[in-house]
């Protein structure tokens, strides 16, 4: 004589519902392991290196991370959408590269090329996520083929019309002026220097932030990431949130493209190759899984600060460069493991 | 684990070698300048910034001159490098926060390093560039350049290769992207009777390197010349002759211990070097000449450092150099 036992109504609550404490819910964030990587590592080079806390280093280690943030924050949403993308890095380089080529050959205002770039930077990045979405096949062996497409690419292209291996100088032309102010300007404040990409960097994380914690889209990211089966069967548009994850990449590509044309006037053809593993790096430092389904735009930020304090705290502790590869590794695989504990931690308190 | 211990002391002790090995290093280092400085000037800071990627051997040997002469100097000398024309600038930027006394430069990306350098001599900061940017060096407010024309180099080459009665020769670029490479195989082609082609190869992948330029000269009989433009890559084009059963003559641009046996072997035909060691060097000695004492070396044009054709007569007396490193 079993009675089938109903769901214990009468507290009514429904474990969904439940009301977290605030230290719970900080606990279970993705990014928390990395804030106490970040400050571990601010502490260590602040004890170690004389010249890391001086004003001016800060605008230099913060530029350094916000080259890496733009792109980390679109690449930490593709990876929590359960993609990678090999070809990152090489993007970047083939943005500056088409809009410095467009306008010089077209002898067209800045500003042109500049949004012809962006309409081919995207169309790259829809490229990806249609073949992804077609094929089935995964993202590591699609955008591996696009990488070396574009590698190869970027310096066909680049002998074929300019003739040497790096672009023709655009500084003389009609909007260059006004593109470098908004791509590659700087301003000073109390005698250091901040770059303009520190604030692409800040905007992005936010609005990057915002789609995941707040929008319908940043729903269907985590649930295409965490199982896109099940996603698809309660009716997530799978296809189009990834080829939208790859669009977002790309447009962050092209804004680092257009800060490196725009602050050097001259794009070197055989650059990025390399730089999606760092991207990737970053994300992971700063909480994402890398399964899908979990992690943070805010854990990338704090990733790419790490990095740029990482790379420039060697300098300043005027240690032996050779060993910056050593270090970095070492620090991804324990921000790794401090990120797998809090975690664990913060379910277990559940 | 002790008699593990004792049996391995035991055995190097009884089969010690005469010849070679750790010992003879070291004993040539006691010979050389024990690292004491020989001046008595302020301990200044000089740091170089160079677009080298990691372990690379030239590079490698002009960090060993400018080390001998910081040691000599009294100067405290900082090294870093990076191959991303924007991380070479950030890594220049950081030695200005460090406010250094001194900044030596690479400019094989002269457009990337132009803002910062302007902000290293605003600063007062005196700079010297070193083995590319001749052209760009004064312009940006650089004391003096030390290196190559790289098409002067160039040049020298497509001499020598007519000297030597070739028609068909192969310019090997090992790193996409170096305007200097680019120059060295230009000015080799301008000076050349024959035919000159160039052949990209993937520097930082050997076998790759080596594969490449097998399948060129297996496709090309004709070729009877091929120049490598890095002293780790004539080694590559010597192995691919041999799988590839040309005829052609291997010829390098730098030095190292293989190429200047290879060179006494006549397995290379020449060696164009354009003298890494003094590159570092004089640039450390020629900052603390100029903090010292307002010296400026080469009257405003750039101090050459090469080209210096080697053949297998001279590569004898460098062997004994380019194994301790500093040829």
């Amino acid at each position: 004589m079993s009675t089938i036992a109903g769901p214990s109504a009468p507290t009514g609550a429904d474990e969904r519902l439940m009301r977290t404490s605030p230290l719970r819910r900080l606990l279970g964030r993705p990014e928390l392991g990395s804030v106490v990587g970040a400050a571990a590592v601010f502490i260590f080079f602040s004890i170690v290196a004389d010249s890391f806390l001086r004003a001016s280093s800060l605008g230099t280690v913060l530029y350094a991370a916000s080259t890496i943030g733009i792109m980390a924050a679109p690449v930490a949403l593709l990876m929590i959408g359960g993609e990678f993308d090999l070809s990152a890095g090489v993007l970047v380089t083939s943005s500056a590269l088409v809009s410095s080529m467009f306008s010089y050959q077209m002898t067209a205002n800045v500003w042109v090329g500049v949004f012809v770039s962006l309409l081919v930077t995207l169309a790259i990045g829809a490229f990806n996520g249609f073949m992804l979405t077609r094929t089935k096949l995964p993202s590591f062996i699609i955008t591996l083929g696009t990488f070396l497409m574009l590698t190869g690419l970027n310096l066909g292209f680049t002998k074929l019309i300019s003739g040497t291996v790096s672009t023709k100088a655009i500084g003389d032309m009609e909007g260059f002026d006004s593109a470098r102010k908004v791509f590659a300007s700087q301003w000073t404040i109390g005698g250091v220097e901040f770059k303009v990409t520190i604030l692409w960097w800040a905007v992005l994380v936010a609005i990057a932030t915002w789609i995941l914690l707040r929008t319908r889209f940043g729903n269907w990211i985590f649930a295409v990431g965490g199982e896109a089966d099940a996603a698809r069967a309660v009716g997530v548009p799978v296809i189009r949130t990834k080829i939208g994850l790859y669009l977002g990449v790309a447009f962050a590509a092209w804004v680092s493209g257009q800060h490196l044309l725009f602050s050097f006037d001259v794009v070197q053809s055989g650059e990025g190759v390399g730089n999606e593993l760092i991207y990737i790096i970053a994300a992971v430092i700063g909480g994402c899984l890398i399964t899908g389904g979990y992690g943070s735009a805010i854990g990338s930020a704090v990733g790419a600060f790490i990095f740029g304090m990482t790379s420039k705290g060697i300098v300043y502790a005027e240690w032996n460069p050779d060993w910056f590869k050593f270090f970095l590794g070492a620090m991804l695989l324990l921000a790794t493991l401090l990120n797998a504990w809090v975690r664990k931690r913060a379910e277990a308190t559940k | 684990m002790g008699a593990v211990l004792a049996a391995v002391l035991g055995a190097s002790l009884v089969g010690c070698s005469s010849t070679g090995g750790k010992r003879a290093e070291e004993r040539a280092a006691q010979a050389a300048a024990e690292g004491r400085s020989a001046v008595n000037t302020p301990r200044w800071t000089f740091a170089m910034v160079t677009h080298s990627g990691d372990g690379d051997t030239f590079w490698d040997i002009v960090q060993r001159g400018a080390e001998q002469a910081a040691g000599k100097d009294n100067i405290k000398f900082l090294y870093s490098h990076n191959d991303e024309a924007q991380q070479q600038a950030q890594l220049v930027q950081a030695a200005i926060d460090q406010k250094v006394d001194g900044l030596i430069v690479t400019l094989a990306k002269p457009d990337a390093m132009k803002d910062v350098v302007a902000k290293a001599t605003k600063a007062g900061i005196p700079v010297i560039t070193v083995n590319s940017g001749s052209a760009e060096s004064k312009q940006f407010g650089a004391l003096t350049h030390i290196g190559q024309d790289e098409s002067i180099a160039g040049e020298a080459v497509g001499d020598e290769l007519n000297a030597r009665g070739r028609k068909k020769a192969l310019c090997i670029l090992h790193e996409q992207g170096n305007v200097g490479h680019e120059q060295r195989c230009a000015g080799a082609k301008k000076t050349f009777d024959g035919q000159m082609q160039n052949l990209y190869v993937e520097g930082t992948n050997m076998p790759d390197v080596q594969a490449s330029i097998e399948a060129k000269l297996q496709a090309d009989k004709n070729i009877d010349a091929v120049v490598t433009l890095g002293a780790p890559f004539a080694d590559a084009a010597v192995k691919a002759k041999k799988t590839a059963g040309s005829k052609a003559e291997i010829d390098t641009f730098d030095l190292n211990a293989k190429v200047a046996t290879a060179l006494q072997d006549k397995a290379l035909g020449f060696a164009v070097d354009q003298q890494p060691y003094l590159q570092g060097y004089e640039a450390v000695d020629l900052l603390w000449l100029y903090r010292f004492n307002g010296n400026v070396l080469g009257g405003g044009r750039p101090v050459l450092t090469g080209p210096q054709i080697i053949t297998s007569k001279d590569a004898a007396e460098l062997a004994q150099y380019t194994k301790r490193g500093t040829r």
